[in-house]
């Protein structure tokens, strides 16, 4: 479904995303480890066109989409959840699911709207206040049921349990879970590499912008490197 | 019977202020720019309804629309040609650039105007009387219609889809794209609607104070600029509340104090504001994003 061959992305000079290759299949949930400043959320950025890799090719059901613009790529069937929740503050909470269906109509929004509010009662009972003032497990809620709103095949998520206590991580973890048996494709992307593999079809281990690992979960969970590296021993 | 005919003097100018406050704070909440051009809108707006109707005998209605038409689409071109390739450079040189497109649409005016002073025809003739004062229809419309487009304008960014794209651009516009909404769209959108408000407060203005001259855009720019900061710099109603109010402060000091002390005041008040309260009235606070 989701293919990057090859990319490179620089910062000025600062070298962030080394020749980096990685596949999502139809179906999958497959998880992109690594610690902080890896690269992680470039990688992101470069696939929903925020970003440009130098050369490379990437490549979203089977059309080239290197060149394409970020606004562009919702219509195709791709949603990213950002990196820390970025829901837009001053907009009411339906504000925000209407700005996340932005290209479809009233009709399928309000339906998808529903869809959402069952998922996320808490998000619900919130739906006239204004968006900042949700605390930060209900913003994280907000953003994942945000991008639902295009109806998306594909959802890229960067650090959906950053900053939440245990049980909101478990919830939202189940959640994605749930999203995936639904039929959406995933790729996640988390530093909490235990729960992130333990949904996870196969992962990526990125090391300084470099792919160092690629296996499926169950073995990157038994691979010595990984249990020191990311799993606390 | 003095203080409400100053009042409403005062709202008057205050309404025009106003319009093009709000041209100032939408496009600083959506690009983050103070748009020193915007006030050399006014200028053109006021040319294009004059030289329409004078040289072309133009009707009134005709002259008017064409204006908000060119005016629109000369501040979309604007932030095109010259802001859009500066997007992601620093602010300083943005702003330099706009203060030379503001000297660049003054020179181009003095061009084809010279810069000696032109007189415009006031399309709202006759007045109304309430009691024993005489308030001109330049002044009953400027004020009525003031009002209505800012309601109109209100509903717009609140109600409608392009306004809520509006905000969420002006909040993120990162954010925005990846729910697919077309930030360049949503930036020209801006850009012509707070140039339309312009070319409406400019034909506003000349109906009321007849002459036009090619750098008649700068100090009623800059006080609407002031306009906005003291609404607060980014907010809608802040611009529209901000307008009034600088309009009411000149005309009590116009009828009160005296009639050259009009710009000390309004200058008096940025000094003021910024020292209290830099974010305005209505302005939020600057560190938003945790
Ligand atoms: N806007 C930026 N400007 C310069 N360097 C950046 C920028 N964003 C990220 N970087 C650098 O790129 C590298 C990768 O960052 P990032 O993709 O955010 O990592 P991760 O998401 O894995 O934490 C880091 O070294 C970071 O410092
Ligand atoms: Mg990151």
């Amino acid at each position: 479904m989701l293919k990057v061959e090859n990319i490179n992305v620089y910062y000025g000079a600062i070298h962030a995303v080394k020749n980096v290759s990685f596949e999502v299949a139809q179906g999958e949930i497959v998880t992109l480890i690594g610690a902080n400043g890896a690269g992680k959320s470039t990688i992101l950025k470069t696939v929903s066109g925020l970003l440009r890799s130098k050369g490379g090719r990437i490549s979203f059901l089977n059309e080239e989409i290197s060149s394409s613009e970020a606004y562009k790529l919702t219509q195709k069937g791709l949603s990213h959840v950002p990196e820390g929740r970025r829901i837009f503050q001053q907009l009411t909470v339906e504000e925000n699911l209407e700005m996340g269906g932005y290209i479809r109509n009233n009709r399928e929004n309000s339906r998808t709207i529903e869809d959402v509010y069952d998922r996320f009662p808490r998000i619900k009972e919130r739906r006239r206040q204004i968006a900042g003032t949700l605390s930060g497990g209900e913003q994280q809620m907000l953003s994942l049921g945000r991008s639902l709103m295009s109806a998306p095949r594909l959802v890229m998520m960067d650090e959906p349990s950053m900053g939440l206590a245990p049980v909101l991580v478990e919830q939202i973890f189940s959640i994605i879970k749930e999203l995936n048996e639904a039929g959406t494709t995933i790729l996640l992307v988390e530093q909490n590499a235990r729960m992130a593999l333990s949904i996870a079809h196969r992962g990526y281990v990125l090391e300084t912008g470099k792919i160092t690992l690629e296996a499926n979960a169950q073995a990157l969970l038994n691979n010595n490197e990984v249990k020191r590296a990311y799993l606390g021993g | 019977m003095t203080l409400v005919y100053l009042m409403i003097n005062g709202l008057q100018i205050g309404s025009i202020y106003a319009l093009v406050a709000l041209g100032y704070s939408m496009v600083y909440g959506i690009v983050k720019l103070i748009n020193f051009a915007h006030g050399d809108i006014i200028m053109v707006g006021a040319y294009s309804t004059w030289y329409l109707m004078s040289r072309f005998s133009a009707p009134a209605w005709l002259a008017v629309t064409a204006t908000i038409v060119m005016c629109s689409v000369l501040g979309v071109l604007i932030e095109k040609i010259a802001y859009k390739p500066l997007r992601k450079s620093d602010r300083l040189s943005l702003l330099v650039t706009a203060i030379g497109i503001s000297l660049l649409l003054q020179n181009v005016a003095q061009l084809l105007f010279s810069a000696n002073p032109r007189m415009f025809t006031n399309i709202f003739t006759g007045s109304v009387s309430i009691g024993e004062r005489q308030f001109s229809n330049a002044t009953t419309v400027t004020i009525a219609v003031s009002i209505v487009i800012m309601l109109l304008l209100t509903l717009l960014v609140k109600h409608t889809r392009m306004g809520k794209a509006m905000r969420a651009v002006s909040e993120d516009y990162e954010t925005a794209q990846l729910m697919g909404i077309n930030v360049n769209n949503t930036i020209s959108f801006t850009f012509a609607l707070g140039s339309g408000l312009a070319a409406v407060g400019a034909v506003f203005y000349c109906c009321s104070y007849s002459q036009i001259q090619p750098t008649m855009g700068s100090m009623l720019g800059l006080k609407a600029f002031v306009a906005a900061v003291l609404g607060g710099i980014g907010s809608m109603p802040g611009a529209m509340i901000g307008g009034l109010c600088i309009g009411i402060a000149e005309s009590l000091t116009k009828g009160y104090i005296s009639s050259q002390l009009t710009d000390a005041v309004v200058f008096g008040i940025l000094i003021v504001v910024l020292l209290i309260k830099p974010s305005g009235m209505f302005g939020r606070r600057m560190n938003e994003k945790v």
